[in-house]
């Protein structure tokens, strides 16, 4: 069995009690909502992005701890990223979580402070948790539009 | 097959551990841990009794109901119309007939609304709710808002859960033509003042659908006394099968009701120009039924009544007051809902931890609780709170057990220091 120390690793508990980029944001102009009607967590993702080039981003909401933490890794880690290559790094990071048995993670390197999250495999009713601001991110991306939902 | 409650059993001290001797999984682990089951509420395990009996009508009795002449056919025509039986007595309604076997209470519901609704409401007609029901009692009324035009009015709470009968009282005018609430609220664990309800909206010309899920598993509920037009419940929260429940109503309202769904065994005769329908309760039961849920919802209502519910509900009264006493004396633990009479539910949230996070570790530690709104959203917003974790108890739990999710939640704070 799974120690519950994997999931909730030191960096996770600190994100989700001192979330980074935590806010509206200066200058936004791409925005999308989420919502993971299970449990009621909605989230909203701000990204300032200049041709193509995440320039700024940063989110607000209300979540576990899990959801919050995965949020706040997300925005340091796409931050100055562009477009292309964040959601190419959502990508990974959602086969990461998704992913059955054995894993190696010397194949998710680019993943760096991501990798945290990667005890959420034990866990799949968290996944959702864990991936809501990323659906919620590429949505903005894509030009907002309707909230994005997990179910 | 006698439904009696036995009177000698009744005046012995309640035996929860030869009540949890009859639910076998009680006795299993999970992650290692002796599971404690806190999540009745959403759907409560089933004693030997009724799987036994359920096995037996597929191995021993099966076959379709109300069409074969053949002796299988008869045999299991009788066992679900002794269910239906059983049930009827169980709640205390005036005629078998009156028993409307349907999936589950939203079922139970949307047929109301769909059928009822339809057939007597117009425009500008009003329901009243309460800010505490379940999804299952506020979506099919907003289909009914889309299509009809009702208007849908929304009774207030206090702030220990419990309804404000003056405010719900002064939502009435001549148009309100429905009450449509709740027993027991899941994420409460309130019980409303049933048959003042009933007498305020009778008072007013209006007809009462009572939603009784989390009701009829902890007291005992006799829809004449209360008299309720429409009473709804689901097997799968009294001990019995998921798949299966009842609607009650009374016999004129169903008679005048036109059909819910159209198929076989609602009818009386099909021709291509017309077709006229079954009697009741066929009339609302197109298509083969769960023939071996119903059976076995009759065996779990056997299983109650042999035990009793005012037993049952005494002693889960006393879980009940344990649990909030001990939960109560947790400086970091906030209750929603401690309106004075409650049954069975204790909703509550642990320091600034979010419910999930609370969950998955009670998990672990082998405690199963739902985390999240509960299906109750509106009366979450009425507290500000998104979600809650919710212990609810059914008749085999434990003061052990409440000292266990006592101990449990020690295990949060120190993931969460």
């Amino acid at each position: 069995m799974m120690d519950l120390r994997e999931l909730y690793q030191d960096m996770i508990l600190e994100h989700s009690k001192h979330p980074r980029n935590f806010g509206p944001g200066e200058g936004a102009n791409r925005h999308a909502k989420g919502n993971n009607p299970l449990c009621g967590d909605r989230v909203e993702v701000h990204v300032k992005s200049k041709d193509g080039t995440i320039e700024d981003v940063h989110f607000e909401g209300k979540g576990c701890a899990i959801s919050l933490a995965s949020a706040s890794l997300m925005t340091e880690m796409v931050k100055g990223k562009s477009e292309a290559e964040a959601r190419a790094l959502f990508d990974r990071f959602h086969e990461l979580v998704t992913s059955k048995g054995p894993i190696d993670m010397d194949r998710y390197a680019e993943l760096d402070k991501l990798a945290a999250l990667s005890g959420v495999r034990d866990f799949p009713m968290r996944v959702k948790c864990a991936t809501l601001a990323w659906h919620t991110m590429a949505a903005a991306l894509d030009g907002g539009g309707d909230e994005v939902k997990t179910e | 097959m006698s439904t009696a409650k036995p009177i000698v059993a009744a005046s012995l001290p309640y035996d929860v551990e030869a009540v949890r001797r009859d639910f076998p999984i009680l006795s299993r682990e999970v992650y290692g841990k002796p599971l404690v089951y806190l999540d009745s509420g959403a759907s409560a395990q089933k004693p030997h009794m009724v799987v036994e009996r359920m096995r037996q009508a597929y191995e021993e009795e099966y076959a379709n109901v109300h069409r074969g002449v053949h002796y299988l056919s008869q045999l299991s025509t009788q066992a679900m119309e002794d269910a239906r039986e059983k049930v009827r007595g169980f709640i205390n309604a005036e005629r078998t007939e009156e028993i409307i076997f349907v999936r589950n209470a939203t079922e139970g519901i949307n047929l109301v609304a769909s059928s009822w609704g339809r057939a007597f409401l117009k425009q500008g007609d009003e329901i009243i709710l309460t800010v505490m029901e379940h999804h299952s009692n506020i979506v099919p009324w907003q289909f009914l808002r889309e299509e009809k035009g009702v208007v849908l009015k929304v009774a207030p709470i206090a702030d220990d859960g419990s309804l404000i009968m003056e405010s719900f009282e002064k939502l009435f005018t001549g148009r309100t033509k429905l009450v449509a609430i709740t027993h027991v609220s899941n994420a409460l664990g309130t019980v409303t003042p049933i048959k003042d309800i009933v007498r305020i909206a009778h008072a007013h010309g209006a007809k009462v659908l009572v939603d009784g899920c989390q009701a009829v598993p902890h007291m005992k509920v006799d829809v004449r006394a209360i008299d309720a037009d429409f009473y709804v419940f689901s097997g799968h929260k009294l001990y019995g099968p998921s798949g299966i429940g009842v609607l009650y109503g009374k016999a004129a309202l169903l008679e005048a009701m036109p059909p819910y769904q159209g198929g076989g065994e609602m009818i009386s005769s099909v021709f291509f120009e017309k077709s006229t329908y079954a009697d009741l309760p066929y009339k609302f039961e197109a298509g083969t039924p769960h023939i071996a849920g119903a059976i076995g919802l009759g065996a779990a209502v056997d299983y109650v009544s042999s035990i009793g519910l005012d037993r049952i509900a005494a002693y889960e009264h006393e879980v009940l007051a344990y649990a909030t006493e001990r939960l109560g004396a947790l400086n970091d633990v906030r209750l929603f809902g401690t309106a004075r009479d409650k049954a069975a539910i204790l909703s509550f949230t642990i320091h600034d931890i979010h419910p999930h996070d609370a969950g998955t570790i009670l998990d672990r530690e082998g405690v199963a609780v739902r985390t999240g709104h509960h299906c109750a959203q509106p009366v979450m917003e009425r507290f500000g709170q998104p979600a809650t974790i919710r212990a609810s108890f059914g008749m085999y739990n434990t003061r052990e057990e409440v000292d266990t999710l006592v101990r449990a939640l020690q295990r949060v704070r120190e993931i969460f220091a």
